[in-house]
């Protein structure tokens, strides 16, 4: 019972959408509450995981390996290390909140957005479960289609143009990881003479210089699409203002971590020579994003955008985080995923409290409206305070690390890094003064009703996990450092770096004058045993 | 005794989790006792905690307390962890009994405001940071204190949030604040690079061995650190934001914006000694930087009509005094300062409180006149505050200023340059703080009748606290009379063992004292006190004596008054070549990089692909004898490629 915990908590919320399929659509508080009570139940059960969850054991737990498509080598293959539990776990909760953000906003084809969400939820936790590539990319694909529908269904006015735009990079993406994960998996067949779509397996399998090369750009190219890194963004202003505020909630919230759990878990371990050598094009790139989303998000006008860029931003310091190879900077880096999932989602949330009150989100349209709604005032500004990383919110632990991470790789990387702790406080607080400050200009606002109960449940839980995370993340480090330590060995078999057994640091391998080599220079004389099959 | 450290931090952290929870449910009178409540019991437990702690032998005066791991990520592991030694022990009386007094205040001052339930929340909260901020026992903890006093100061300044200008300044100063927390932050990088911790014990006692004494590592560091303290202290070319804070509540001004947050980053230099003193080149740059802030800002303050405005200039000048202390490596002639000036300028920003509350909410000088006689309890405090700020022998601040100058001339750091700064400063000082005492207090009655009608002395609650202000203005130097005066420097005494430092170079200057140094000492002391008075003079005549003296002069220099009224036009200058800049380049950013360039790109292909499709889909026309013609004319073509080919 216990070993099968992760399908329960994967195929749950499907049970879910059967269930939601014998309702008549019109019964529309039956089937909010039915999703409500689906989605809380899967919540329950990822608690239950976290609270089995050995934080000292290293490796995969829970794991769950049976053999189903035999000829090409398929099989169904879950298991979770501590990265992936705390994914699952924000997950679980954003989409209890999503719901409930849902209850008055959604008034037409209820059925199938309930449905939609269920669905996402299952694709995302089956992301988070795979450690079968087969399984990956299918439950990889199964997000796609219910998030373009929320997009794309019930969406604002140019909900089209943006549902389109996001299935189209993503799918690009998605289509070159595809082939790579062919060519490992015949690649893994012309050396063990069986097939094979195991993490695990292929993680194990030797590739040459420049097979690793051409793969990992084939992945980090539909992950960092995901992510979305600079310059691969501009689909996701548009996906976030166009869709429904339970929708821009889990994109934020989780969907972007998809791409950057995609690099610690599948490019990081399986091609770690080329890991080391994409770093400084993957660390500048992010550094792009960091500053130039927080610039770009500045002068935003709808606070949605302003918000998205934000996550660019953000999710550079994710990206930057990885790719410092070191324990601090990756540490830093889930626990970043794990926060901006959290405070973007708390601010989506908030703006869709707003939306649905005055029906729109020009921040030229609000000011004043600390004075109208005082307790909505204090949640946005402790998220706000979250996303600009004051110490004890959640939002510093995470930024402070990859930052001290970044800073021991390069310096430079982390000085330009941390422009984007000053740019965050502007554009935010920008933001918060122009909508909440001031005396109260627009007659529509002067009547704005406080946050009802129900909008109260929503926050509560969000804010605690703000503090929590931000005062004592202790427990969270337990769970996520043997999973990074685990990582980071893989990434050492690269042979131009060394792996300190105590600090989990690596370092550059010297050559014989003491300099540090670049690492591209290192693996030029091994292209000659690339093979093209 | 180390056990009960975390109560000091714990009351006000307390009153702020009652008073912001039950925000709008509690009568004010709870209120009010819950938030002085909790720092009084606070400032009860560090007056403890100094007696403990002066029962301990000299070389074993540091208690520490670790309460749990709040950052554990491999090498780096911070705790939520208290260090008392004598320096923290210093702050936390200053914090929590200045702090203590201005709660009591702030009960009368904030009496008719709505808001005092918020007011005392961001309050207490802010003496919960800048308690973390002196107790903690390494940079990222005190980090926390540091960005928390930040955004409390953020929240105070903007308390009357309905002005825009408040709110404004609310946002420069977080701002502002910001660009310095990330050169702290930076700093605080090289060091756990170097060091591999960033608990205070274990890099001070590593420095010596890590770091070159002089290289430029360490230079770097201190440099970094220093930039944040130019933000949090106010210091060129980040002071820009403490005059602007004046929009807050004037209790406000008096605990954050004078005797406690801006003194932040003296602390933290103090506190990284150690460092300081291994990078002379970084101590040249505090130390000018220092001299010049306090001259600088000197200037400015004697035009300004605005009360607050006179006392912000004056603080940033202050704090650049403590700077220039610590630049010449005479931390303890720093911390000195910070002390007596929390007093001083405490009571100086009470007592223009007290004055504007009299004045229904009036700030410019030049409606008052002649307010001595409504506020005699108002005016004595303020009087003898002005006399301890500007250095009249006897008053706390003669002392510790001129300690300062003593070393900024003395100290193998010091330079001359940097002591005739200091001592043109003293002179400014004195002006500037005696015309505010004859523009408010003496001369013509120039308000206007009904304010005249309104004018009363403060209520008990804000009187008591300008009298116990004013005791500790006067005798609250008498802890640090200099060895000059054939006495033991108590305060020097007790903070040796923290700060690092030239102690042998003390020792030596104490031995040099009894010669002819001395004579120096006692004639450089004799120029300011001389040079004090002949200011006291000057702006007896000019704003007492002969009015319209000051205004034919300022007439005369016209164009000089224009520059310093508009405070050198240096918020214009930063707007022209920094803000906006960022600002366009950002709109260029949005609308041609990402707009026009990157999705320009994106939707061109997608014009291309569906254009291309146009043109594809033509071969289908539907027409069946079309169809039959390229189905022949393939089969041909099949048909001859294999026969003839």
């Amino acid at each position: 019972m216990i070993g099968d915990i992760l399908t329960y908590l994967t195929f749950f919320p499907v049970l879910g959408v059967v269930l939601l399929l014998l309702v008549p659509k019109e019964r529309h508080d039956s089937i909010k509450s039915l999703s409500l009570i689906i989605a809380f139940v899967t919540m329950l059960i990822s608690f239950l995981v976290y609270a089995l969850f050995d934080p000292l054991a290293s490796g995969m737990q829970f794991e769950v390996n049976v053999p189903w498509v035999n000829s090409v080598g398929i099989s169904y293959h879950l298991g979770i290390d501590g990265i992936s539990l705390l994914l699952i776990v924000l997950t679980t909760i954003l989409t209890v909140l999503a719901i409930l953000s849902s209850w008055n906003s959604i008034k037409t084809g209820v059925k199938g957005f309930y449905i939609s969400i269920l669905l996402l939820t299952t694709g995302m936790i089956g992301v988070f479960v795979s450690l079968d590539l087969f399984l990956f990319y299918v439950f990889w694909e199964v997000m796609l289609i219910p998030m373009y529908f929320l997009i794309g269904v019930w969406g604002g006015p140019r909900r089209v143009y943006a549902a389109i735009k996001f299935v189209l990079f993503t799918m690009f993406g998605s289509l070159l990881m595809l082939v790579a994960v062919l060519y490992l998996v015949f690649k893994y067949h012309s050396m063990a003479g069986v097939y094979s779509f195991d993490i695990q397996a292929l993680v194990s399998m030797p590739l040459s210089f420049s097979e690793q090369a051409y793969l990992f750009a084939a992945f980090a190219l539909a992950f960092a699409i995901k992510v979305p890194l600079w310059p691969l963004h501009t689909w996701l202003p548009d996906a976030h203002v166009e869709a429904p505020t339970a929708g821009s909630v889990i994109l934020a919230g989780v969907l972007l971590k998809m791409g950057t759990y995609g690099f610690i878990r599948i490019c990081l371990p399986m091609f770690p020579e080329a890991t080391v050598a994409f770093l400084p094009y993957i660390c500048v790139l992010s550094v792009i994003a960091i500053v130039y989303g927080a610039l770009v998000a500045m002068v935003q006008k709808d606070v949605k955008s302003l918000v998205a860029f934000s996550s660019v931003s953000h999710m550079g310091f994710v990206m930057l985080g990885l790719f410092t190879l070191n324990l601090q900077g990756l540490e830093g880096s889930v626990m970043q995923m794990i926060n901006h999932g959290i405070s973007t989602g708390a601010l989506f949330l908030l703006v869709g409290m707003i939306y649905d009150r005055r029906h729109t989100r020009l921040i030229s349209e609000f000011g004043g409206i600390a004075k109208v709604m005082p307790a909505f005032a204090t949640y946005f500004m402790i998220v706000t305070l979250s996303s600009i990383g004051l110490p004890f919110t959640n939002g510093f632990v995470g930024e402070f690390l990859i930052l001290l991470g970044a800073f021991q790789l390069n310096t430079w990387y982390g000085v330009f890094a941390v422009t984007g702790v000053i740019f965050s406080a502007c554009y935010m607080l920008w933001m918060y003064q122009r909508v909440m400050y001031g005396k109260v200009t627009n007659p529509e606002n002067e009547k704005l009703t406080d946050m009802s109960a129900r909008e109260r449940i929503i926050m509560i839980p969000l804010v605690f996990l703000i503090f929590w995370i931000g005062v004592y993340p202790k427990p969270l480090f337990d769970r996520i450092e043997p999973a990074v330590k685990n990582v980071l060995e893989q990434v050492s078999r690269a042979k131009s770096v060394q792996l300190d057994p105590v600090t989990y640091e690596l370092t550059r391998v010297k050559d014989e004058k003491g300099t540090v080599t670049d690492a591209t220079v290192t693996f030029a004389p091994e292209q000659e045993e690339a093979t093209h099959e | 005794m180390a056990e009960y450290i975390y109560l000091v931090p714990l009351f006000p952290l307390i009153g702020f989790l009652i008073n912001g929870l039950l925000l709008g449910r509690l009568p004010r009178a709870a209120v009010n006792f819950i938030a002085c409540a909790s720092v009084g019991l606070s400032f009860i437990v560090a007056v403890m905690l100094f007696f403990d702690l002066r029962a301990l032998p000299e070389g074993q005066r540091v208690l520490e307390q670790v309460l749990f791991t709040w950052i554990p990520s491999g090498a780096l592991q911070v705790n939520i962890g208290f260090l008392l030694d004598p320096l923290s022990a210093v702050m936390i009386l200053v914090v929590t009994g200045v702090g203590f007094l201005i709660h009591i205040y702030s009960t009368g001052y904030m009496s008719h405001d709505p808001g005092f339930g918020r007011y005392f929340t961001y309050l207490n909260l802010f003496t919960f940071s800048m308690l973390v901020l002196v107790l903690a026992d390494s940079f990222p903890f005190m980090f926390v204190g540091w960005e928390g006093v930040g955004l409390c100061s953020y929240l105070l300044i903007g308390f009357w949030f309905e002005k825009k200008s408040a709110s404004d300044a609310g946002k420069k100063a977080f701002i502002v604040n910001r660009i310095g927390d990330a050169g702290f932050l930076l700093g605080m990088f090289i060091i756990f690079w170097q060091v591999g911790s960033l608990q205070f014990t274990e890099v001070m006692a590593a420095a010596p061995a890590v770091f070159a004494a002089g290289g430029a590592l360490v230079t770097t560091v201190c440099i970094l650190l220093f930039v944040g303290a130019t933000g949090k202290s106010a210091q060129i070319p980040l002071y820009v934001w403490l005059p602007d804070a004046m929009e807050g509540p004037t209790p406000v001004s008096a605990l954050i914006h004078a005797a406690t947050m801006v003194t932040a980053g003296v602390y933290m230099l103090a506190r990284s000694s150690v460092l300081y003193t291994m990078a002379p080149d970084a101590l040249a740059v505090v130390a000018i930087i220092g001299a010049a802030t306090a001259l600088f800002a000197a200037t400015i303050g004697t035009a300004q009509n605005d009360i607050k405005r006179v006392l912000a200039y004056s603080t940033v000048s202050q704090l650049g005094y403590m700077f220039l202390a610590c630049g010449v490596a005479a931390f303890t002639a720093g911390i000195f300062h910070l002390m007596t000036h929390a007093f001083f300028k405490a009571l100086l920003f009470l007592a223009a409180g007290s004055v504007i509350h009299g004045m229904s909410d009036i700030q410019d000088m030049r409606q008052m006149g002649g307010l001595k006689k409504y506020m005699p309890i108002t005016f004595i405090t303020m009087l003898l505050a002005t006399l301890a700020i500007a250095g009249i022998p006897g008053f706390s601040g003669f002392f510790s200023k001129d300690e300062i100058l003593w070393k900024s001339f003395s100290s193998s750091h010091g330079h001359i340059l940097l002591w005739i700064i200091g001592f043109i400063t003293a002179g400014l000082t004195a002006f500037y703080m005696f015309r505010l005492i004859y523009m408010t207090f003496y001369g013509k009655e120039r308000m206007s009748d009904e304010v005249k009608h309104h004018l009363h002395e403060s209520p008990r609650s804000m009187t008591l606290p300008l009298v116990v202000l004013a005791v500790l203005s006067v005798i609250g130097g008498w802890v640090g009379i200099p060895h000059v005066f054939g006495v033991t420097n108590h305060f020097e005494h007790w903070l040796a063992p923290v700060i690092a430092g030239p102690h042998q170079e003390a020792a030596s200057h104490a031995l040099a004292a009894a010669g002819s140094s001395a004579a120096t000492e006692f004639l450089l002391m004799g120029l300011t006190v001389v040079l004090v008075l002949f200011s006291i003079f000057g702006a007896y005549m000019l704003y007492k004596k002969r009015p319209e003296l000051s205004t034919s002069l300022a007439q005369k220099f016209s164009g000089l008054q224009a520059l310093l009224v508009n405070k050198y036009y240096v918020d214009e200058i930063y707007g022209a070549l920094v803000v906006r800049p960022i600002v366009t380049g950002s709109v260029f950013l949005w609308k041609i990089v990402d707009v026009l360039f990157i999705d320009g790109l994106i939707n061109g292909f997608a014009a291309i692909y569906a254009d291309i499709s146009q043109v594809a889909r033509r071969v289908q026309t539907g027409r069946i004898r079309s169809y039959a013609t390229v189905f022949v004319l393939g089969v041909v073509a099949m048909v001859g490629y294999f026969l003839y080919w």
